[in-house]
């Protein structure tokens, strides 16, 4: 610009405005975010997914795949399966989280430490581990039916969309526990009292006046559970269910030698079916208002129970959760069980399989807790941010952060690694001297992305219930827009940031598909590639299943960790307060 | 907070650190396999002490995963050697030209095992272990079931057996190929697939993974499965209550071992394979954890007892096994594995189930009609979509192939328009099939 003359100055103003605008701090952050979007999500995936528009026959472009997979039986039935699939599990997780959410949030119950610490747990199911136990306890010779065979009864837990739908609701139901917990604490009371003064009480009070409050927790529970179903393909993979569509897409793209277009069909159309649903909920929640301006008044008010009324709360509470935990049960009956084969319970009980694991598994579990707590902390960061973003700015296509970010959860594990590596080998990371696709940086960024979705989902859910007005009177009362963010937003959200950061934290421990497509070396391993090494012989099932066990110790110990932290840093502020 | 933070920081520090710690021995040779840890430790570590400066790094794939990995990172490839079982994978590479020549070879090695050739013709990849199919099962199933283990491939498709069966897919595992494959050429076209269907019938399940057939054996989902001899041989030495057979004929192949393009250190690869080869490697594939049949006809003087030798005729194969025929139907034969089983897996069993009844019904077969109709029945079951002439017609295969060779290739057809008229016709077929078998049974 220094040929420009100094009378131009006006010019030179609006050049420079038009080249540098003078954009807020949200701006930015938006531009950072969908930057970093495009890069680790839309454009590896793009790479990969595009074979799906082009014509196999001449190598033009082409919607001829979309033709096909609509005139394909198998196409449709995969896709209504996947639909009935994806839909019971959120019915039948609901079944599971309504009665512990409730319970906690609505009475004196002593039990409510034992929900709040054990109730994640299910996310933090090890890969094929999880399958194999609930086969030994639910399967067709599986403990139960072993049991029932002596009075001839054999009944079918575990076959075909039936097992699916099973270990599925078993599997994401904390979603909906987590997110409407948390919803349900951020009630204000002062509505509750209202109500009641109104003469609302029991059923009706629940009905009208806290669900409908709690709403974008069980909703952003629910469309999580359906999303992530839908897109799941670990667990009909290893209960052998071909014909739901991720299994398909899966199927068509990992087999040697064949690159049938329809494997990419499917991938784009998972993804669109899934920012569609997202959509639906979207339009499911607009024109209502969720917030309520009060704070930290401890949620609904809570009865005492009577004696009577505490035993039954006991048993629904201890009878869903050895429901929901009995895949744990089994692996722990696995990694301390000698040989489990065709009989209710292991022969015998043994802690070998605990050394053979213990002297071959300490690097992976290292990387494991390196990589998913980096992964989890950035997606809590970004996922506050694009909340905040979407929620309270006016920045135009701000809704596309969200839809973006939310399509990771559609795009198989498989497909981003593929992605990752057709994009990124060729970029040589400066001072480390590798391949940015070869370094283990690339395994936490997978995951980073694969597990954003569902720390945004929580953080918007938190973000909805903060009535805008607080952030109006803190403002009016002089503070800048990043201070009231930083003071009054994040604080009143830090219900729904743990849950996030608990959520990504713990199903990033476990994941496989994206990781062992980006492996390079041992030394980066996490703890899912431990099992998948120890899974590959018959006599590392023990060690596979003391590791898996391992994975849900250190996780869950980790996840507690966190919650404390930051309910101490809650504590210390409100005191101070 | 701050603890949360400073731990996390902490870990970054170190994960960085160790990234770079393993980089210090002189030479390193990245092997890039699909084999487990139980079979590729002992190889790793006999290897660096018989090469002190040389450090061997494992990196542990799936065989579909390995082969992507491969074809990604080839623009700056790291690894030196691909280690796998299915040659089809080799194939897949040696075709897209990520395989060199190494050269190495041992004179002890005969060129071909129960006439499957050892090493590529070409020179791009190596046979080092040779393995059996077979039938393992579980001896606890089995007795509370009151059933016999089944000895011959046949045998799996009498009526007890249904519901107990369990196989992986063809195009899931390239062992399992070589096994559909070998039947189809034992048999010819039509009977071969005949059998498939009937076996299949029996199915419990079609595994996604190859693993997955021995692993629903030992824990006792199903009680018989079609797996690779070291599969079932592993399993019993880890002390389940399986055992494994070989059926008088079977299909033996060979695991290999080659060169990447553009290796770091091909030489250090060659002396790997070198050493694969060596009688003293062949020696570890006695290990009751690996064992597999060594290839080096002088690792057998040292054999353990009663250990199968496919060299001497121990173990026979049932065809001389036609790679050509294998090779250029090869993705047609899996899209139609799939297509007929794999995803119609339950019209298949009703239908088989329906005519296993009838025909339990008609015993001595004393009703021509409810006999005609059985008949009719299994010949729909049995009914092929596509001649074998068609499965070897080259254009018709380039429909299943990965790439066009040149731009103006022209292929005439999609795979999906072709799967969805097979699958078509299949579930009519198997329908009218169950339907005719119950018509037959209601007559007796």
């Amino acid at each position: 610009m220094t040929h420009q003359s100094a009378g131009a100055a006006p010019a030179r103003r609006r050049l420079t405005d038009v080249l540098f605008p003078k954009l807020s701090g949200t701006v930015l952050a938006a531009i950072f975010i969908a930057t970093l979007l495009f890069g680790f999500l839309i454009l590896p995936v793009a790479k990969v997914i595009y074979v799906a528009f082009v014509d196999p026959q001449t190598g033009g472009l082409t919607l001829q795949n979309f033709g096909d997979f609509f005139s394909s039986a198998l196409f449709r039935e995969s896709f209504f399966n996947s639909f009935y699939v994806s839909a019971m599990s959120v019915v039948l997780a609901s079944v599971f989280a309504l009665p512990l959410a409730y319970i906690t949030s609505r009475f004196e119950f002593s039990g409510s430490m034992l929900i709040q610490s054990l109730g994640f747990i299910p996310l933090i199911m090890p890969p094929f581990v999880g399958a194999i136990a609930m086969q030994l306890l639910f399967g067709r010779n599986g403990t139960f039916n072993l049991l029932l065979a002596n009075m001839g009864i054999n009944i079918p837990f575990m076959e075909g969309l039936n097992g699916v739908i099973l270990v599925q609701s078993v599997h994401y139901f904390p979603f909906i526990l987590i997110n409407l917990s948390a919803s349900l604490r951020n009630i204000d009371r002062s509505m509750e009292e209202s109500a009641q003064n109104l003469g609302a009480h029991g059923l009706r009070l629940f009905r009208r006046v806290v669900f409908p409050l709690a709403a974008p927790g069980y909703l952003a529970g629910a469309s999580l559970v359906f999303i992530k179903v839908f897109d799941d393909l670990g667990t009909p993979l290893l209960l052998n269910v071909n014909n739901m569509l991720a299994p398909q897409a899966y199927l068509r793209i990992s087999s040697i030698g064949i690159s049938d277009p329809m494997g990419y069909v499917i991938s784009f159309i998972l993804v669109a079916f899934s920012v569609f649903s997202l959509w639906a909920s979207f339009l499911l929640m607009r024109g209502k208002d969720y917030a309520t301006t009060q704070k930290g008044g401890g949620g609904l008010s809570r009865r005492k129970l009577s004696t009577k009324e505490n035993i039954a709360a006991y048993s629904i509470v201890v009878l869903i959760l050895l429901l929901v935990l009995s895949p744990h049960i089994a692996l722990a009956l696995l990694a301390f069980g000698t040989i489990w084969s065709y009989s209710p319970l292991p022969d015998g009980y043994t802690l070998e399989n605990f050394s053979t694991m213990f002297s071959q598994s300490g690097v992976y579990i290292k990387n494991t807790l390196v990589y998913a707590g980096l992964a989890a902390l950035i997606d809590v960061i970004l996922a506050t941010a694009i909340a905040y973003i979407v929620l309270r700015t006016k920045i135009i296509g701000r809704q596309w952060l969200d839809y973006m970010a939310t399509a990771a959860l559609a795009v198989p594990g498989v497909v981003l690694g593929i992605g990752y590596l057709r994009t990124f080998n060729d970029l040589e990371v400066p001072l480390v001297g590798k391949p940015l696709a070869s370094w283990w940086v690339i395994i936490m960024v997978a995951l980073t992305i694969r597990r954003l979705p569902y720390a945004l989902r929580a953080c918007t859910a938190a973000l909805q219930q903060v009535s805008i007005s607080l952030e109006e009177a803190a403002e009016s009362l002089g503070a800048t827009r990043s201070s009231t963010i930083r003071r009054i937003v994040v604080p009143l959200m830090s219900g729904g940031i743990l849950a996030g950061f608990v959520t990504s934290f713990a199903t990033a421990a476990v994941e496989l598909s994206a990781t062992i497509m980006l492996v390079s070396t041992d030394q980066d391993a996490p703890l899912a590639y431990g099992i998948y090494l120890f899974m590959q012989s018959p006599s590392g099932r023990g060690a596979g299943a003391a590791l898996g066990i391992f994975a849900v110790i250190i996780v869950a110990a980790g996840t507690l960790l966190a919650q404390y932290i930051i309910d101490r840093d809650r504590k210390k502020r409100t005191g101070e307060r | 907070m701050n603890l949360l933070r400073n731990a996390l920081l902490a870990s970054v520090a170190f994960a960085a650190t160790a990234g770079t710690t393993s980089a210090i021995a002189a030479e390193k040779l990245v092997v890039v396999t699909s084999f487990p840890k139980t079979l590729t430790t002992p190889f790793e570590q006999k290897f660096e002490e018989m090469y002190p400066d040389v450090d061997v790094e494992v990196v542990n794939k799936s065989t579909s995963s390995s082969v992507k990995y491969i074809q990604e990172t080839a623009s700056s490839n790291t690894s030196d050697i691909f280690w796998a079982s299915a040659p089809d994978a080799f194939e897949v590479l040696k075709s897209d030209n990520l395989l060199q020549q190494s050269g190495v070879s041992n004179e002890n090695i005969p060129p071909d095992v129960a006439g499957y050739p050892m090493n590529d013709p070409d020179g791009f990849y190596n046979g080092f272990a040779a393995a059996g199919y077979g039938i393992m099962y579980n001896e606890r199933y089995l007795d509370a079931k009151g059933l016999e283990p089944a000895m011959q491939w046949v045998d799996l498709a009498a009526p007890e057996y249904h519901g107990h069966v369990g196989m992986s897919a063809p195009s899931r595992s390239g062992t399992t190929h070589l096994t559909v494959e070998a039947v189809l050429q034992g048999d010819g076209w039509e009977d071969g697939w005949a059998k498939w269907k009937f076996i299949a019938g029996n199915f419990a399940t079609v595994t996604e993974r190859s693993f997955g057939v021995p692993d629903g054996v030992n824990s006792g989902q199903f009680g018989l499965g079609i797996v690779i001899d070291f599969f079932g041989l592993a399993s019993k030495a880890s002390g389940f209550p399986v055992d494994f057979v070989y059926p008088e004929t079977t299909a033996i192949v060979p695991a290999n071992v080659g060169v990447i393009a553009n290796a770091p250190n091909p030489d250090t690869a060659k002396d790997f394979i070198a050493f694969l080869l060596s009688v003293e490697g062949q020696e570890l594939l006695y290990r009751p954890e690996i064992r597999r049949l060594p290839v080096n006809i002088d690792a057998y003087a040292n054999a353990p007892e009663n250990f199968p030798n496919p060299f001497n005729g121990t173990i026979k194969a049932s065809v001389n096994f036609d790679v050509e025929k294998s090779g250029a139907r090869y993705n047609v034969v899996n899209s139609l594995f799939d297509v007929m089983i794999t995803y119609r897996m339950d019209d298949l069993r009703e239908a088989v189930r329906a005519v296993q009844l009838a025909e339990e019904k008609l015993g001595d077969g004393s009703n021509a009609e409810a006999q005609a109709l059985i008949d009719e029945a299994r010949a729909l079951i049995a009914e092929m979509p596509i001649d074998e002439a068609t499965s070897m017609d080259p254009d018709f295969n380039a429909i299943f192939k990965t790439k066009r060779k040149k731009a103006e290739d022209v292929v005439e057809g999609r795979q999906a328009e072709v799967e969805q008229d097979w699958d078509a016709q299949i579930v009519a077929n198997y329908a009218k099939a169950k339907e005719l078998a119950n018509k037959a049974a209601s007559m007796l």
